[in-house]
This record gives C-alpha cells, sequence and structure tokens, in this order.
C-alpha cells in the first residue's frame, strides 16, 4: 500500500474495516444491481454481526445501498435516509463456516428479480466482493471490473475481449467460471483505470449468449 | 512498495535529499505514478485531515462511554508536560473522540488511531510553523509519516486484530514521530531512530475495548502517545539513537503481535473489556443498539 493509502482513505468512523468496508461492500452490492433498490435482506456473520450495531456497521452498509461513499457524512443518518427514499431493509445474522470474520450477505429483490451478494471486509477500508448470484468473484473492486454472466457457448468471451480491444480498455486480470459444461458461465474482468470506460448495455447485446453484464467502478 | 526504511535512509542520504524526497522517488518508480500526482494527493490529505480537526473541535454528539475530554486538558494549560504535548494530545483526543461518533476523518494509519497524527503536526504548525506557509512542510511529514506506515504494512502489521494497539496508535505515534524531526529539520537517520523508539515504547500494547467500541481505552490511547512520539522526535534531535535499528523494532512488533493472545487483539475478550467497571459500563450504556436500529 503506497503512501497515499497509508494515509487515508478518508472515511466516516469508527473503524475502517467496520464501517468504512461495510459502506464500500453496499455501493459495490448497489452498482451490481444496477439501479435504485428498494428491498435488501442483510445477514451479517462473525465479527459484522457481534460489533455490528456498535461500530456502525449496519448504518454503513444501508448507506452503500443508497451510494453513498465511505467518507459521506450522511452514513450516520442512513436508516432516516433509507426510509425516506423508500429503501426496505431488514438484518438477520447468520454463522457460516469458514466465513470471513467481516462478511455479510445481501440479498436485493425488486423489479421482479433477486440477486445475493457475498462480500467482506478485509481492513483499511478494503473489501472482497465474494461471491454473485452463486458464482465465486473473488474481486476487490479497487480496479474497475465488469462482469458477465452468460449461457456457456463458443464465443462469448471473444466477444467481449474484442469489444475491450477496439476501444482501448486493457485487461488487469480475467477469471473464468461455469456451473457445468453447456449451463451459465461467469466473466469477471479487472481493468486497468485509464480510459476503461465500457457501456455495459452495448456489451450485452455483442453475443446471443451473453445474459447480463455488471460495470463496477473502480475506486478513484 | 516501501519494505525497509533502511533503504529509504539510504536513498537520502546518497543522494542528499530529504526523507520525503527519497520516499517519492521510491513510491513513484514503484507505482508508476508521477512525483508530482503523488505530492498532489498528500496535499490532498492534509487538507481532509485539517477538516477532520475543525468539525471535530467543533463536534457536539457525545461518545457513549467518554465524556469530552480535550476541552477539559486544554482548559488545564500546560501542566508539566507543557503546552506542545498538552494541544498535541487535546486535538487527538478531539479527532478520535469524532472518529468514535461516526465523524469524517482520515485514517492515519488507521480510524482508531486517527487523532495521533493530526494532533502531533499541528501542534507544530502552531508552534513552532514560525507562522510561514507551511502546507509543503505538512505535505512532507506526511509523506515522511506515510512511509513508515508503509514499511510498517509490510513487516509486520498495522491491524489491531492482528498486532494489538501497538500495530494502530504505536505505529501512528511512530509514523508522527519520524514526522516530527523531519519537520524540525532533523536528518533522515534521526526520523528512523525517532520513529524506532516510539515503537519500543509501544511493545506489547494491547487492544482491549471496552464494549467492542472505539472509545475506551482508544480516544485516550490516542492522546497519551502523542506524548511518547513526541519525546522520542526531541531524543532523536538530541542526538540519541535506537540501538535496533527501526526496520528490527518494526519486525519485533509483528512477531510480539503473532505471540499476543486473540483476546488482546480486538475481540474485547480479555484485559480492560474484561474488568468489572467494563462490564458496569456495558450496562450503563444498555445495550450498544440493536442491528438495524
Amino acid at each position: 500500500m503506497p503512501v497515499w493509502e497509508i494515509i487515508g482513505p478518508v472515511m466516516v468512523g469508527p473503524s475502517s474495516s467496520h464501517t468504512a468496508g461495510a459502506a464500500h461492500i453496499g455501493r459495490i452490492v448497489r452498482m451490481c444491481w444496477g439501479g435504485e433498490i428498494k428491498k435488501a435482506a442483510l445477514y451479517m456473520r462473525g465479527s459484522f454481526a457481534s460489533t455490528g450495531a456498535g461500530h456502525g456497521t449496519d448504518k454503513a452498509l444501508v448507506a452503500g445501498l443508497m451510494g453513498m461513499r465511505p467518507d459521506d457524512p450522511g452514513i450516520r443518518r442512513a436508516f432516516g435516509l433509507a426510509r425516506e427514499a423508500g429503501l426496505e431493509f431488514e438484518f438477520h445474522t447468520e454463522e457460516v463456516a469458514g466465513a470471513h470474520p467481516n462478511s455479510v450477505r445481501i440479498v436485493v429483490t425488486g423489479e421482479g428479480r433477486a440477486m445475493e451478494a457475498v462480500g467482506y471486509s478485509i481492513g483499511g477500508g478494503a473489501v472482497m466482493l465474494h461471491k454473485l448470484d452463486g458464482f465465486q468473484v473473488d474481486i476487490s473492486c479497487a480496479l474497475p471490473a465488469v462482469i458477465i454472466m452468460n449461457r456457456d457457448v463458443q464465443g462469448v468471451v471473444s466477444a467481449v475481449t474484442s469489444y475491450l480491444s477496439a476501444h482501448g480498455v486493457n485487461i488487469a486480470t480475467m477469471k473464468l467460471h461455469r456451473d457445468s459444461r453447456g449451463g451459465l458461465a461467469t466473466m469477471v474482468i479487472e481493468l486497468d483505470p485509464a480510459g476503461a470506460d465500457v457501456d455495459a448495455e452495448v456489451m450485452r447485446n455483442m453475443h446471443p449468449g451473453i445474459v447480463r453484464v455488471i460495470k463496477i467502478e473502480g475506486e478513484d | 512498495m516501501l519494505k525497509a526504511v533502511e533503504k529509504i535512509v539510504a536513498l537520502a542520504e546518497e543522494k542528499k535529499i530529504s526523507f520525503p524526497e527519497a520516499v517519492i522517488i521510491l513510491d513513484s518508480k514503484d507505482s508508476g505514478i508521477e512525483a508530482k500526482e503523488i505530492r498532489a494527493r498528500m496535499a490532498e490529505r492534509l487538507a481532509d485531515m485539517r477538516r477532520s480537526v475543525k468539525e471535530a473541535c467543533a463536534n457536539e454528539i457525545p461518545c457513549r462511554i467518554e465524556a469530552p475530554m480535550g476541552a477539559k486538558l486544554r482548559a488545564h494549560g500546560g501542566g508539566m508536560a507543557g503546552e506542545f504535548i498538552a494541544a498535541a494530545s487535546a486535538t487527538a483526543m478531539e479527532v478520535a473522540s469524532y472518529n468514535a461518533v461516526m465523524g469524517r476523518i482520515v485514517a492515519a494509519p488507521t480510524a482508531g488511531s486517527c487523532g495521533i497524527i493530526p494532533g502531533m503536526i499541528f501542534a507544530w504548525e502552531f508552534f513552532r510553523g514560525g507562522g510561514k506557509d507551511t502546507d509543503e512542510l505538512l505535505t512532507g511529514a506526511l509523506i515522511t509519516a506515510g512511509a513508515v506506515g508503509e514499511v510498517t504494512a509490510f513487516r509486520a502489521t498495522l491491524a489491531g486484530a492482528d498486532g494489538g494497539c501497538q500495530a494502530e496508535c504505536g505505529a501512528a505515534a511512530a509514523m508522527g514521530s519520524a514526522a516530527l524531526v523531519y519537520l524540525e529539520g532533523g536528518s533522515p537517520p534521526a526520523c528512523a531512530h525517532a520513529a524506532a523508539m516510539t515503537f519500543k515504547s509501544v511493545l506489547g500494547l494491547v487492544c482491549d475495548p471496552v464494549g467492542g467500541l472505539v472509545e475506551c481505552p482508544c480516544i485516550k490511547r490516542n492522546g497519551i502517545l502523542v506524548a511518547n512520539g513526541v519525546l522520542c522526535a526531541d531524543m532523536a534531535l538530541a542526538g540519541i539513537e535506537s540501538a535496533i535499528p527501526l526496520d528490527e523494532v518494526i519486525d519485533s512488533m509483528g512477531q510480539i503481535g503473532r505471540m499476543m493472545a486473540p483476546a488482546l487483539r480486538e475481540t474485547s475478550q480479555g484485559g480492560l473489556a474484561v474488568t468489572q467497571a467494563a462490564a458496569e459500563i456495558v450496562k450503563r450504556i444498555g445495550e450498544t443498539g440493536k442491528l438495524g436500529g
């Protein structure tokens, strides 16, 4: 971590792992949902569950779901702001063997669809988006990223990488998973920040096998 | 990634430049980010710190456990510790209290220790800055502090859960100590000695927060460890050297952290967190809220 990250982040307290990290996770989940979140169920695990109220982890998560960044003074009033914005939320705790001590599973519903994400806070405000709708994603979201969900058919990887190449976007890391041959697959691509402007809608229409494209902003 | 303070000091001595200038050369090479851009980012952090101090001093939201302490210490005057330390500690405690009530602060290196570096550098500006334009100097101070933190993150840890309070408030004080030496015009080796001596004074320091909040003893540790850092800076400027070099002291801090029982590493299961008084405090403040409010 370079000096400008050691002195930093600018954040709402009291804890970089339990407050700033939580806000970050909430915000990433909102990016994955791709719109206003009206209903969310949050399942807290480990240390998030035990110190979550005292450290404002719950407020920070809700604030993030509304798009607030970790340094937004509105975090303190997140519950009130959520009610005003019509965001319904409920908190639960759950025990999951082997889960990271600072993790949360968030289920978002609305518009006739549902999405489940698992994120964890690794310290200093840094986070990992661990799972999205059952797929292991494991990205830190420090770099901009794009997640493509598609039917496992030929040509999808090539269509995506051609698009990126044509738009001068450099790939930093790339992971491919599939749940079964010919089933559903996920591409998780982290991009170099310079010039990483991708159009999720255009990408979704690039190949008939592509079901969903999620764009994640990196950290500024 | 800066992995050894001795590398920074060696470069500084070789090129006859300051500690922060050497840091910038190394961090720039490593990250590909230009020196000018690094300085600009650190100048922004300085501005963010100023803002957090201003907001903290004006903050009226009370903590759940601790009563306000900064104003009381200021009212007491310099006392025996002297005006510089009293002012630096008061500011540190005000910023740490502001953090505890979800105020906006700069983690430096962490939120739990966020009061220490601003306390130290702004006291320097007030008492020793000579009314000059100090922004550039203070930016250099933050770079110096950041570099000591970067090496500590690499060789040991900056997390209370891994290294106890040695790694948070201890590191912040050591980082601030190096920064003060730079501000006073001390040599790069003296910056390292100050940080080494500060770290030595906190080896074994546990993280045992009452009720799992970031208030007791956290806020006071912010205020108190400022004194360690300031004194060690004076000692280094007086020519006193640490017999064990900084990088090895940092390694020791990491080793001691790993040997520390988990009950003493941010779990509130040992130390002050399990005293009779702590139990009564937790009962008095009621349940620290239910998830979801």
